[in-house]
């Protein structure tokens, strides 16, 4: 009987890991959602947000001419409310002329390098969240079409196969707890189905503003799992898949979470 | 750059309690954490707030290491006249910001 009883058990373990059920599209919430009222009310309220003070930041930036062109944001987009407005409900979106996805963070040093001649920012300096998150707070409300471009299908493809393998010490995919736990508790913390519809977020516990690429790189090294670099084609095509796995629900940068 | 987000009712009632918001934007390093070479990353926070309306004191704050990085404080006061709010934020490495905002009192 606990002979059965185990094989029983291992085989419910071995289907789960074969059919790590995907998330219906009626059953998808935002971060948002799994909050207390008190974080949610900071999120909501744009003079208690703090990520507004990177919005405020790079709005800033984008009128400031830099670089050898002497060019400002602002030169070529014009007013960002009109110009970006749906921008980051796209990204990460195929660049041409690399043949493969950039994420916004990329495509704002894209730009700095090929049409201001400046320097690229690094991730996660003060200046490059700052217009991340600006640019990105244009697109608030609008819901997110990322993927929708048939030239991304074997990105978003290596995107899902990633977040469906397991790696690390613990031995773990995205998936183990983003698909099939996502109503239970870790430690105390909501585990969340990590619909990523307010990047550049304010985390509590970072104390600061942070990108898609540090939040995935904190849950990699929580597996156990050596972390891609910043900027790895690893990391934008698990940025891609989420998107588009969160296509259809509107974008809340700066979203702050706990 | 834009340092700090002020909220305060443009318009108000004589006698109506209001509510003051103020968010700025700071790191409020504790002075506790070590470095990887195990050096001590020096204090560096807000050590004093103060509101001033229409030059009067109406609320002050000391700030300590504990408290979080970017602080939000809030407080309320009663609307008594027309005219402006200044908000001073002292701390550590000669850190001092102002802000201001008007009131119309009716």
């Amino acid at each position: 009987m606990r002979f059965a009883g185990i094989i029983a058990i291992v085989a419910l373990l071995t289907a789960g890991a074969v059919l790590a059920t995907e998330i219906p599209p009626a059953e998808r919430r935002s971060g948002y959602s799994f909050m207390a009222a008190d974080t949610r009310a900071m999120q909501d309220d744009d003079t208690a947000n703090p990520g507004m003070l990177w919005v405020l930041d790079g709005e800033a930036l984008w009128s400031r001419k830099t670089g050898g062109a002497d060019k400002a944001c602002a030169d070529c987009h014009n007013d960002a409310r009109a110009s970006m407005k749906g921008i980051a409900a796209r990204y990460p979106a195929f660049d041409k002329t690399l043949g493969r996805p950039v994420d916004l963070e990329q495509r704002i040093n894209l730009c700095r390098a090929n049409h201001q001649q400046a320097q690229p920012l690094a991730y996660e300096s003060r200046d490059l969240l700052a217009l991340t998150a600006f640019v990105a707070q244009q697109s608030r409300g609008v819901a997110i079409e990322t993927g929708s471009d048939p030239q991304l299908e074997p990105f978003v493809a290596k995107g899902r196969e990633l977040f469906m393998q397991r790696q690390g010490q613990l031995n773990l995919g995205c998936t183990n707890c983003h698909d099939d736990n996502w109503d239970k508790h870790l430690a105390g913390s909501a585990i969340t189905q990590a619909q990523p519809t307010g990047y550049p977020i304010y985390r509590l516990e970072w104390q600061s503003l942070g990108s898609l690429q540090r939040r995935l790189r904190s849950c990699i090294t929580g597996i156990r799992a050596q972390a891609y670099d910043y900027g790895a084609p690893e990391l934008v095509e698990l940025e891609l898949y989420l998107m588009s796995r969160a296509r259809g629900m509107p974008v809340e940068t700066p979203a702050v979470r706990p | 750059m834009p340092a700090a987000l002020i909220n305060v009712p443009r318009k108000a009632k004589r006698g109506d309690v209001i509510e003051i918001k103020t968010l700025m934007s700071h790191i409020m390093e504790t002075g506790y954490r070590h470095l990887a070479s195990g050096e001590v990353v020096p204090r560096d926070i807000i050590t004093s707030f103060s509101c001033r309306y229409n030059g009067t004191e109406i609320f002050r704050a000391d700030l300590f290491p504990a408290i979080a990085a970017n602080p939000f404080i809030t407080f309320f006061t009663t609307a008594t006249e027309s005219g402006t709010f200044e908000f001073d934020w002292i701390g550590d490495k000669g850190f001092s910001e102002t802000a201001t905002a008007s009131i119309i009192v009716e």
